[in-house]
């Protein structure tokens, strides 16, 4: 795999390729947005595909502050949804905590010249120093990329944004929170149908929050949401309009006898996604990956441990926080290998073909750009073989929570805290 | 039953000496979790559970007097104000508090998820 990395000012926040994989786009705490595009490919060097440069950046959301409720509003970028491209411009939602933004892409390389009233700075010409007419003309400039706002959806969620998705007919998307999801029209910004409501009547009954919700690929009427209790429930709007009664709910029977003070943290899924199929969908927790076959709700048809070691740590994890590190997890183009991150900027990537599996690390200090990465290995206990790595070196600081894979290419981004990478297959 | 400083999960067996005899057929995740509470004796009996949910829940919540802010705004427009002292956290005399010097308001719910 080749390489090229990016560095950022602040915090990466998401990571997501467009539809085509020309663009892919970066959100960071700032609330900024970076959007680069891959070079078209060079026909003389047929070895590689294109790199991809940075095409736009530009201020999502700001922070702000709530003085009903006395809320500081992080300006963060939680997630970014790529609308299918419907003309020459692309459309993005972004959102922050509380408002969800749609963004037009745009381009422009063509500029009016030869205005017969003002001169070509800007400045009104003298009318009587006007003698004859002359037509403008457009002429080429230099490509200027612009985005701008065209809806901006507030003021419906109380409780913190943690996911939105864009429906299969491309209408609508739901934007999810810790208790309620709400169901937009994208034309439509002052209101929005609330289709799942889990705030119990008496907020010392709480017990479990939504931690991520997704749309079905195909079916327009079918979405899933996850909880901080490790349960996924998919729901069918045509059932009802107010879906708090699941169609389905997926969930692995626990051996009673194994709980333990950390069982239901490490149960909660920080992640949930279709797969491009739509046939199975796959969730993260905080040891593993799970995949699920729809038809089946009892358990999941397959799992992956991403760092089982890390289970003898859970208590250091907990007294600094770790334990609660929302990963992601994503699938390849064609649904046979899915990649998360982990810890000491490893990632992770399993062949549900082969059952292989594959560590993998993004740091500069330890790959030159061009070179194949090499694979990693920790070393859960005992001796510690020679490149190998011990659990107790990690380092937890440095965590890959987002990744993002190409939807047609062996091309994919992963983000460190400040570092975004992307690497490549090796052509031939 | 009477096993006063017993900090056992519901779940587990009788006898409150049983982990350290079998501490080498104990599951890592229990070995853990020993570790924890011995670490820390007043952890919540409730694993996981609603203290870390309200917490979630509660983030970003800060207080402070739009009145006051509202005026150091407007009084920006004229002069600049002194800005914070070395210690962000003590706002007193001349300085108007402004959201961003405000410490984060710890939620009342729990002060610390490891004081129980």
């Amino acid at each position: 795999m080749t390489e090229c990395s990016a560095r950022f000012a602040d915090i990466i926040s998401t990571v997501e390729f467009n539809h085509s994989g020309e663009l892919l786009a970066t959100g960071d705490k700032g609330g900024r947005v970076v959007i680069f595009q891959q070079e078209q490919e060079n026909k003389t060097q047929s070895h590689s595909r294109g790199e991809y440069n940075v095409y736009s950046t530009f201020q999502s959301h700001e922070p702000e502050f709530d003085y009903l409720k006395s809320l500081e509003i992080e300006e963060k970028i939680n997630k970014i949804r790529w609308l299918p491209q419907k003309n020459a411009a692309q459309f993005l939602l972004s959102t922050n905590d509380k408002t969800i933004k749609l963004w037009k892409i745009s381009e422009r390389d063509k500029r009016p010249e030869g205005y017969n009233l003002k001169e070509e700075d800007g400045r009104y010409r003298d009318p009587t120093t006007v003698t004859t007419l002359r037509v403008p003309v457009f002429r080429p400039m230099d490509l200027m990329v612009e985005a701008s706002p065209r809806r901006i959806f507030a003021n419906a969620h109380t409780y913190h944004i943690n996911s939105i998705s864009i429906n299969s007919d491309y209408e609508t998307y739901l934007s999810a929170d810790d208790l309620r999801i709400n169901l937009w029209h994208l034309e439509i910004t002052d209101r929005s149908f609330n289709i799942v409501d889990i705030k119990p009547a008496n907020m010392e009954e709480l017990t479990e929050v939504i931690t991520a919700a997704e749309f079905h690929p195909n079916s327009c009427n079918t979405f899933v949401y996850s909880s901080s209790k490790g349960t996924i429930r998919l729901c069918d709007m045509r059932a009802s309009a107010l879906c708090d009664r699941h169609s389905k709910l997926f969930e692995e029977p626990e051996d009673p006898s194994n709980r333990s003070f950390f069982s239901e943290i490490i149960s909660s899924i920080s992640d949930v996604k279709f797969s491009h199929s739509g046939r199975y969908m796959m969730t993260r927790d905080y040891l593993s990956v799970k995949i699920w076959d729809l038809n089946m709700e009892n358990r999941p048809v397959e799992t992956y441990q991403v760092h089982e070691y890390l289970r003898s740590k859970l208590c250091s994890l907990y007294e600094n926080d770790c334990i609660f590190d929302k990963f992601e997890c994503c699938w390849n183009g064609s649904d046979s290998i899915v990649m998360t991150g982990s810890y000491n900027n490893f990632f992770r990537m399993f062949d549900r073909n082969t059952k292989r599996d594959i560590t993998l690390e993004a740091s500069r200090e330890n790959n030159k750009p061009r070179t194949v990465l090499k694979p990693r290995k920790v070393c859960a206990s005992g001796k510690r073989k020679k490149d190998e790595i011990s659990v107790d070196s990690l380092d937890f600081n440095k965590k890959i929570l987002h990744t993002a894979w190409h939807p047609k290419e062996n091309i994919i981004a992963v983000a460190t805290t400040n570092n975004l990478y992307i690497f490549q297959d090796k052509m031939n | 039953a009477g096993l006063g400083g017993c900090l056992k999960a519901p779940a587990e067996g009788t006898g409150d000496n049983q982990d350290m005899q079998e501490k080498e057929t104990v599951s890592p995740e229990r070995a853990e979790e020993a570790k924890l509470k011995a670490k820390y004796p007043n952890l919540g009996q409730k694993p996981g559970g609603s203290d870390f949910l309200m917490k979630r829940l509660q983030k970003g919540q800060k207080y402070f007097d739009s009145g006051d802010y509202n005026m150091a705004k407007a009084k920006m427009k004229n002069k600049q104000l002194p800005s914070a002292g070395p210690d962000k956290n003590l706002v007193t005399g001349d300085h108007i508090p402004t959201p961003q010097d405000l410490p984060q308001r710890k939620s009342s719910l729990v002060t610390s998820k490891l004081a129980g």
